[in-house]
């Protein structure tokens, strides 16, 4: 319990994991929330990533995460053009409105 | 190794919550408030346990450029007074159990593989034997890495930067009727035989401008 490892680490990831992942499906009203969980989950990705590297003495996890970092910074500008393009034609991003897919 | 753990603890601690209220919170501002600190501990943890280049660029990356850039569309597109609802529409309360169950489902996932997993001894052993350099910090050896090993990828790297970058401009710009706007090129190619004319004014008669 005192000893701090790897599963102390991994644990943390799932949590934050599962609790983006809640946060996509129970959230039905806004839209810029459900890519914060998008973020959450990337970030867990991350701290998998770097305690993998850092238990193994590998930089190769950290490298990659590195790589996350510009992917989780590209969708989310690309994300969030694309919210503000939705929001100037129909001026509402709330998740149950958005049905002109009739998906 | 004492302070190790409590600092673990409560960095981890703040990190959970702070989650949990990202989604939870009523009010649009305070998600991204509580996201800015939920990364903040995050990028302490990772400098706690040794990477620090990933913490120190996690801190510049995501909350100064990514948690503003929310930050912004937020307070532009006034939706921060839009109430964050959960169970009080109908239509979404029979969301509400499929993704607890499928949460639940993907953590007890998680957990099992985490608390089953286990090191081939041999493996750890030679890994943490090569690469045990001390002098050379986390910075440095990312360096040494990065622009050898995967060169190729942090150029697709800057790529990727590069298409989103257009992409964010060209998905946003749009072009206003009724603005008049600085034409730059009939303005650098007007010359003095276009905006000059000379007229002979006969006497009793004047001249007529701009026909």
């Amino acid at each position: 319990m005192i000893d701090i490892g790897l599963g102390h680490y991994l644990t943390l990831g799932a949590i934050i994991f599962t609790i983006g992942i809640v946060g996509i499906f129970l959230n039905r009203k806004n839209i810029i929330v459900i890519l914060m969980s998008i973020e959450l989950i990337l970030l867990a990705v991350n701290i998998n990533l770097v305690s993998f590297s850092i238990f193994l003495n590998d930089l190769t996890g950290q490298i990659f995460t590195l790589f996350i970092l510009t992917v989780a910074a590209a969708e989310a500008a690309i994300g969030l053009a694309i919210i503000v393009v939705y929001y100037r034609n129909s001026s509402t991003i709330d998740v149950e409105k958005i049905n002109s897919l009739k998906g | 190794m004492m302070a190790h753990s409590i600092f673990f603890y409560s960095f981890s601690l703040i990190a959970i919550i702070s989650a949990i209220m990202v989604t939870a919170s009523k009010n649009t501002v305070h998600s991204v408030f509580f996201l800015i600190l939920d990364f903040i501990s995050i990028s302490f943890l990772f400098i706690m346990i040794g990477a620090e280049f990933l913490g120190m660029i996690m801190l510049i990356v995501y909350v100064g450029a990514v948690a503003v850039l929310f930050l912004f569309v937020v307070m532009m597109l006034n939706v921060a007074q839009q109430k964050n609802q959960w169970f009080s529409s109908t239509e979404s309360s029979k969301h509400i159990p499929v993704g607890i169950i499928i949460s639940v489902i993907i953590f007890f996932e998680l957990i099992i593989v985490v608390s089953g997993w286990k090191f081939k001894p041999d493996l750890a052993m030679k890994i943490s034997l090569t690469n045990n350099n001390q002098v050379i910090t986390n910075t440095h050896s990312i360096g040494n890495i990065l622009y050898t090993d995967y060169i190729h990828v942090f150029q697709l790297s800057g790529m990727i930067l590069l298409v989103a970058m257009i992409g964010a401009i060209v998905l946003t710009f749009r072009k206003r009727s009724g603005v008049k706007r600085q034409s730059y090129f009939s303005q650098i190619s007007r010359e003095s035989a276009d905006s000059i004319e000379l007229v002979d004014v006969k006497n009793n008669q004047g001249v007529k401008i701009d026909d």
